[in-house]
């Protein structure tokens, strides 16, 4: 049923490296690849991480020793922008579903501030990680 | 409208549980990082025994053991759609669903071993 209505030859232009994105779309494909990221491998260096925090004064120390490494703390803090960009996106995302901020001049609006909030909240955290 | 025939194993589940599913369980997350940053700016823990004291609160545990299962089925909701998106031969989508699943699962087991012990 599908194949009849595309039947009809539309001009595509859907090559996603030439048309360039709206802000809103930008933050959008953004919070996907956050979740999928947060999923894996998210999840399990959370637990992992939160496993040795609690386990033992041994562990403990392993971890604060590991944090120092500034690689690592390169990628907890990238970590960390992902998650604060899933969550106020996601946040932006519900405000959504209850009707507000639809207009597109306040979807373009918010979706600036997803970017900034998420930004600055991360730079917070590396400031005080650091 | 969703045709009966047009079903496959798996697909959305055609209704709106899975969507309020990952609405309500975002705000059980939001509500939980929240108080979570309050509770470590609060007691700002440096040092271990702080926080092994933090989580040795039983309302702890049970609010961290909350947010924990709401991630994971927000999770599963979520990857379900990503993979419904890009991955279109059934066998294929499936054998990663079922990937997620028991991955989500055997997430949790360890995320009550980690609180309870
Ligand atoms: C580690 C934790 C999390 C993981 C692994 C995760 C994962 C995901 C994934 C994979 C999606 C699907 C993305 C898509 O379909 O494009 C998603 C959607 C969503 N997430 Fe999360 N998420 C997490 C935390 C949160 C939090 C804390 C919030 C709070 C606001 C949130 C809010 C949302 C919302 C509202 C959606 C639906 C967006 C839509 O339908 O387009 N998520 N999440």
């Amino acid at each position: 049923m599908e194949a009849k209505l595309l039947k009809k030859q539309r001009p595509k232009h859907l090559n996603l490296f030439k048309i360039s994105q709206p802000l809103p779309a930008i933050v959008s494909i953004m919070h996907r690849i956050s979740g999928v990221l947060l999923f894996f491998p998210g999840i399990p260096l959370l637990l992992y991480g939160l496993q040795m925090l609690l386990e033992s004064a041994d562990s403990f120390e392993a971890l604060h020793t590991l944090i120092q490494n500034p690689l690592v703390k390169g990628l907890i803090l990238m970590f960390v922008w992902f998650g604060l960009h899933h969550l106020c996106a996601g946040i932006r995302y519900l405000a959504l579903d209850l009707h507000y901020g639809i207009a597109l001049a306040h979807a373009r609006a918010s979706s600036k501030w997803v970017l900034a909030v998420s930004v600055t909240l991360t730079l917070a955290v590396g400031i005080t990680l650091w | 409208m969703v045709k009966q025939n047009g079903r496959i194993v798996t697909g959305a589940h055609y209704g709106l549980k899975d969507w309020l599913v990952q609405r309500v369980t975002a705000v059980l997350m939001t509500a939980y990082i929240i108080l979570f940053a309050v509770v470590v700016w609060i007691s700002s823990p440096l040092d271990q025994a702080k926080w092994v004291a933090i989580f040795g609160h039983q309302w702890m545990r049970i609010a961290s053991f909350l947010f924990l299962v709401s991630l994971m089925w927000h999770a599963w909701v979520g990857v379900r759609n990503v993979l419904m998106d890009y991955i279109k031969p059934v066998s294929v989508r499936l054998a990663l669903q079922i990937l997620v699943i028991v991955s989500l699962l055997v997430y949790l087991v360890w995320a009550v071993e980690i609180l309870w012990s």
